[in-house]
């Protein structure tokens, strides 16, 4: 009797082991796929003229690489401090567990969850619209800003919060203000993780489509001419490419895209790694 | 010019929202003498400690009376400068606190934020308060290492020179060997005696032993009250109260 009931448990892990162990193989082949199909159908297109040429009669993407540059360059700029002094704010200024700022709390949560196509709406109603900025890399960009101002408030919290009391404690017992302790003692702390969140949210930047449809006007065949002019991205001419005739192209921007975002996260750990030297990842 | 830096304390009670955890608390603080305070955790012992450099300004909720006189200052009144007062009241905690800087950088931490910008400057305040705190000769080779990848005692040591580096009168010990082996307790516990010379040191301490071997003077707290506070061989061989007797036996706490 114990003895079947042991086996029966063997078994039970066993098949729990086996069952998560499946389900790591189907999302890795999964991904797999998608980056060899991209591969196999965009890297025979991918070349010097599609990156760096002229838009002609052949479609190039060099609109689009200046276009997403001026996205996150906007975006970020924006929204990198105000985002970082609202996460500063939260987390040393007022008191974490009171009522007020654990509702602020799920409000950029859910703002963080909101789908982008409304920030898009919001985006093109505001800016396109009721400003008259018409279609424009800038109006484009704020958007951009808004959307990922959340995801930037949320990790630098998170961020600060795991910066150890006792360092804060150790710096005001030698004397030091607030703003001393938070500018040499907190934030140098949590640099590595607050740069690393700020290049994911680039990351998020470069593979925005919904929100730029509705507000940069989607030319992609002519260079931007500054913040004002309207524009492209390189997410929007893999949208662009795909449907209207140009499959090959399609393909060939969606590789750069995803070399792109790959780079990125790979920068990300490299700086993060990097920055974190001297705490060497004991925080 | 030769200011006096003794703490007398008068009728303090400090309350955390609407505990009452000090009691009417009256105590001097002699110059130049280690004062340990004593008592089972959760005595008020460490919250009284925070009194003298006022950390406890950082808890929400927590509320201070009475008077408390550094010197000739009373350092709850109004228009006391904390900065200034945290320099002349230097603390230690219990758990090693380095910053995830350099070594030197700790040290040079307090000195900067009271200005000091040379660098030549700098360099004798590092090299003087590591000698002070006895770790130059293990350190003076990697000053510009991470402090976190020295051992608990060094690092314990370290806050001690990063302390001292403010030059302040006063030392305040939060229990500093407590997470420590014995070798560096030793360590701290010599530093200690010797810093006695030039500063006046209050430790609290759950280690009897401890305040035998080091304290001047020994006061015994219980439930937020002292209840005897005298000469360290007074209290450990001829407690008056039967509840200091009953402490250090070893019969509760």
């Amino acid at each position: 009797m114990q003895n079947a009931k042991h086996k029966r448990q063997i078994f039970k892990y066993a098949l729990y082991k086996r069952l998560s162990q499946a389900s790591l193989v189907v999302s890795l082949l999964s991904l797999l796929a998608l980056v060899i199909f991209i591969v196999i159908r965009g890297l025979p297109y991918v070349n010097f003229q599609l990156i760096f040429g002229d838009y002609g009669a052949e479609p190039t993407i060099k609109p689009a690489l200046v276009g997403t540059l001026y996205l996150v360059l906007i975006s970020v700029l924006i929204s990198a401090p105000i985002g970082i002094g609202s996460a500063i704010f939260l987390t040393e200024y007022t008191n974490t567990k009171s009522k007020i700022i654990r509702w602020v709390r799920v409000a950029t949560e859910t703002l963080a969850g909101i789908p982008s196509i409304v920030y898009g709406i919001f985006g093109y109603l505001v800016f396109v619209v009721a400003l008259g900025f018409k279609y424009s890399l800038l109006g484009g960009g704020i958007t951009l800003a808004i959307m990922i101002l959340p995801l930037i408030v949320r990790s630098t919290e998170e961020n600060l919060l795991a910066v150890p009391k006792s360092f804060r404690e150790g710096s005001f017992a030698l004397g030091a203000s607030k703003v001393r302790t938070i500018f040499t003692v907190v934030l140098p702390c949590a640099v590595s993780g607050i740069v690393t969140s700020l290049i994911l949210a680039i990351g998020r930047v470069i593979s925005e489509s919904a929100v730029l449809i509705l507000t940069i006007g989607m030319v992609v065949d002519k260079m931007p001419q500054g913040v004002s002019s309207p524009g492209t991205s390189l997410a929007l001419d893999v949208y662009y490419f795909g449907s209207f005739g140009y499959p090959e192209q399609a393909s060939a921007t969606a590789l750069v895209l995803l070399i792109l975002v790959l780079a990125i996260n790979i920068i990300a750990t490299v700086i993060g790694k990097k920055l974190n030297k001297f705490s060497g990842g004991r925080l | 010019m030769n200011k006096k830096y003794d703490i007398t304390v008068r009728n303090c009670n400090l309350f955390y929202k609407d505990f009452h955890a000090l009691k009417n608390l009256n105590i001097d603080i002699a110059e130049n003498e280690i004062t340990a305070f004593i008592g089972p955790s959760g005595c008020g012992k460490s919250s009284f400690l925070k009194v003298f450099n006022r950390m406890n300004d950082l808890i929400e909720g927590c509320k201070i009376t009475g008077e408390v006189i550094i010197g000739d200052m009373n350092i709850y009144d109004k228009d006391i400068d904390i900065t200034m007062l945290r320099k002349e009241v230097g603390m230690v905690f219990q758990k090693p606190n380095p910053f995830p800087m350099s070594i030197y950088d700790n040290i040079a931490f307090a000195p900067r934020t009271f200005g000091v910008k040379k660098k030549s400057e700098l360099d004798e305040i590092v090299e003087k308060s590591l000698r002070r705190a006895s770790i130059w000769d293990e350190v003076k080779d990697r000053l510009k290492k991470d402090a976190l990848g020295m051992s608990g005692g060094q690092q314990q040591r370290l806050c001690i020179a990063r302390a001292l580096a403010a030059s302040p009168k006063i030392l305040l010990m939060d229990e500093p060997t407590s997470a420590l082996d014995p070798i560096s307790t030793g360590k701290i516990e010599e530093l200690v005696n010797e810093l006695k010379e030039n500063y006046t040191i209050v430790i609290v301490t759950h280690n009897m032993q401890q305040a035998t071997r080091i304290s001047d003077k020994t006061a015994f707290f219980l439930l937020g009250e002292i209840i005897e506070y005298d000469k360290t061989e007074n209290i450990f061989s001829n407690p008056k109260d039967k509840r200091t007797e009953n402490y250090i036996s070893g019969r509760f706490g």
